[in-house]
């Protein structure tokens, strides 16, 4: 016989779906089919009952083979390395739960360590563009009830974010929107002509790394100023066009993702796109909204911003937290060999990252803490797997929309195995003591 | 005025901040004290004489001091943070935050410095010899108050980002600049003899821009404006004016709009 669990978390994107249904064995061991998910989600659920999964730590021996160790051992390892390093770098955080997040970020006090999250790569540069000039956001439910006026900048939610455009931008009847997609206009900018932008009724094929421009030219195109006849490669009759269909909607919202945030102009693309969106409040309501990739990077920022003021790349070597990514960033800290330890959790660096970074990675006192074999555990000295946050563990997480949703343990972990932050609370304790801290 | 010299004898393993490398903080002090100062790599705390050989004097005051920066430097921040008067040369190449938030007095860089030099610089001079990183000129992460006074001069070239959100001051490179110059800037002056990329000028309220060669690709912002004869850096010559960013918010100044200016050398 099978038990249906009901109102499941989906622990993969952003999106964080809550409508999941799981199918598993009465005992609660074992999930047999996953309902409502979509593909990444499902296959996400299903990878956890992986019959050749790691289940216990496993430390690399100086042929390159692996040792299985206990938890005790790994988190004495793991407390060793923190405790004898000068500036360890503390990565990742976005696949796991805010409870484990507030655990690994007292780590980082006592060992006076450098934490970074996902968002270096990623929505980094949206979170500096947002203390520049600040962000008139809403929430989801907002844009599925109200918005008649979607923009996808530079991301392509048909395959990053599979249920966002069903669930709430695009086809939902909501309040306001009786009429689901029959009066919403979609307007895509991307430079390819991806499965998102066939469904627009305005796709701007922007030339790529010119985004900035383009955005530059909405401003000038909602004040009615002079254009030139073409900006990075759309002409000026269709700024003025999509600039027209997006004053005369009733509410409106741009999604953004890292054809933005990561192309020429980096910050500076999200700065304008700001810019364009409180501009277009002079004409009726609009937002904009990052598409968020990793389900609880949302989380990572405001835990981090909520205990050290920043919300990614803090610097707390010196005792006091610092933020100035370009220094205290990721990728910068390991490009220019200014870390002498990595800790990684609840993320992958080694598909991530420039390879001399992984490189880099591969010759320091390394840990990372994973339930996957990943490229990150491979070069890593000490891998911990860990349960499923999501599926064999609950806890907070953050939707894109700074919503924080409650996860849900669907299913048991392999016996045995421990939880994030159960591992976390292993590692500070013996931190503690080390330090001499009560 | 009496001069400090400090010399690099043991390379750090990571990077130093050596934000006590300053004549504010030198001022008064023998050299056995100046060596006692903390420096800081990662989470621990060192003295600066345990990198650097320390001889010399300081003057009794920072405008009394200079100090010579000597040996490889390539891994040491802040040097001449905060500095009020005085002057400093550094004799190589430099890292990150070379007289960021500097108030007054002389720096001449005879190498290349990395990012944030001059970051939210209020007054005094900084010369580089060298080339200059990303953010030159520029303010800290998160401040809307960047470059305030005083004079950078960069011989090479000079990376993205530079002058952003200026409020005064003037920057002269020499060579050629990467992506963003003066974003967001209110004011202030920027020279390039060289070459730009893209973005120049993107989000600018007020404040001049010189460039002497190409742009790659032009804000949109920008409108033309006319031709105008200018002295510039003591060249003469006609140059393409263009008024902008279009975009963004002007002020007002008896009764007419003040838009940032952008000249072209034709």
């Amino acid at each position: 016989m099978t038990k249906i669990v009901t109102d499941v978390i989906c622990p993969f994107c952003g999106t964080l779906c809550d409508d999941l249904e799981v199918a598993a064995t009465d005992d609660g061991k074992k999930i047999i089919e996953v309902y409502n998910a979509c593909v990444i989600g499902t296959e996400k659920f299903l990878h956890s009952q992986a019959s050749d999964r790691v289940t216990r730590p496993r430390l690399m021996q100086a042929d390159g083979s692996y040792k299985e160790i206990s938890y005790d051992e790994a988190a004495e390892y793991t407390a060793q390395m923190m405790a004898k390093a000068k500036k360890p770098l503390m990565y990742g955080w976005s696949s796991t739960n805010c409870e484990a997040q507030s655990m690994g970020h007292e780590i980082a006090e006592l060992a006076k360590a450098c934490v970074d999250n996902t968002a270096a790569v990623c929505h980094g540069t949206t979170l500096i563009a947002v203390q520049d000039i600040g962000l008139p956001t809403c929430t989801l439910g907002e844009v599925k009830n109200r918005a008649d006026r979607i923009v996808f900048w530079g991301c392509n939610p048909a395959h990053a974010h599979p249920r966002h455009m069903s669930r709430y931008s695009i086809f939902p009847r909501g309040f306001f929107t009786g009429k689901g997609h029959k009066n919403r206009k979609l307007v895509v900018v991307d430079p390819r002509p991806t499965d998102t932008a066939k469904m627009a009724d305005i796709h701007l094929q922007v030339t790529q790394g010119q985004d900035y421009e383009l955005l530059n030219a909405f401003r000038v195109a909602l004040k009615g100023e002079w254009l030139p006849d073409v900006v990075a490669g759309i002409p000026k009759e269709k700024i003025y066009e999509a600039a027209d269909i997006l004053k005369s909607g009733r509410f409106g919202i741009i999604f953004f993702g890292m054809g933005v945030t990561q192309s020429l102009g980096k910050n500076h693309n999200i700065d304008e796109a700001i810019a364009v969106t409180k501009d277009l409040n002079d004409y009726t309501k609009f937002s904009i909204m990052p598409m968020r990739g990793h389900y609880n990077v949302t989380g990572s920022g405001e835990v981090m911003a909520w205990q050290f003021g920043y919300p990614y790349s803090v610097d707390l070597t010196r005792g006091f937290a610092r933020y100035n990514p370009g220094d205290t960033s990721s990728i910068d800290l390991l490009s220019r060999g200014d870390v002498d330890a990595m800790f990684t959790i609840g993320s992958d660096p080694g598909a991530h990252f420039p390879f001399n970074c992984v490189k880099k990675i591969s010759e320091l006192p390394s840990v990372c803490i994973d339930p996957h074999l990943t490229p990150t555990s491979g070069v890593s000295k000490l891998h911990v797997p860990v349960a499923f946050n999501g599926v064999e563990a609950g806890g907070s997480c953050y939707r894109m929309d700074n919503v924080p949703i409650d996860c849900r343990k669907v299913v048991e972990p392999p016996e045995g195995m421990l939880t994030d932050e159960q591992f976390l609370i292993m590692v500070r304790d013996r931190l503690k003591k080390m330090k001499g801290v009560a | 005025m009496e001069t400090i010299t400090i010399t690099m004898k043991n390379q750090p393993a990571l990077y130093l901040e050596a934000d006590c490398v300053s004549p504010d903080a030198f001022a008064g002090m023998t050299a056995a004290q100046i060596a006692e100062l903390s420096v800081y790599e990662g989470n621990v705390t060192g003295t600066l004489g345990k990198y650097f050989d320390v001889t010399g004097s300081a003057g009794t005051t920072a405008a009394d001091t200079k100090i010579i920066v000597r040996g490889d430097v390539k891994k040491v921040k802040y040097l001449g943070m905060k500095m009020s008067a005085g002057e400093m040369v550094i004799e190589g190449d430099a890292d990150m935050y070379v007289g960021a938030w500097m108030t007054g007095g002389k720096i001449l860089a005879k190498g290349s410095v990395d990012a944030f030099a001059a970051t939210a610089m209020k007054g005094g001079e900084l010369t580089i010899e060298g080339n200059a990183g990303n953010y030159l000129g520029a303010a800290y992460r998160g401040d809307w108050r960047g470059m305030s006074g005083g004079k950078i001069s960069v011989k090479g070239n000079a990376g993205s980002d530079i002058g952003m959100y200026m409020l005064g001051g003037e920057i002269v490179i020499n060579g050629n600049i990467d992506v963003h110059v003066a974003t967001h800037a209110e004011g202030g002056k920027v020279v390039i003899k060289g070459d730009a990329k893209s973005k120049v000028g993107g989000q600018m309220v007020e404040g001049d821009i010189y460039i002497f060669g190409s742009i790659d690709i032009m804000m949109p912002g920008f409108k033309p404006a006319g031709e105008v004869e200018l002295e510039v850096e003591g060249t003469k010559g006609k140059f393409a004016h263009f008024i902008g960013d279009m975009g963004e918010r002007h002020k007002k100044k008896k009764g007419q709009v003040i838009y940032a200016n952008l000249y072209k050398k034709i």
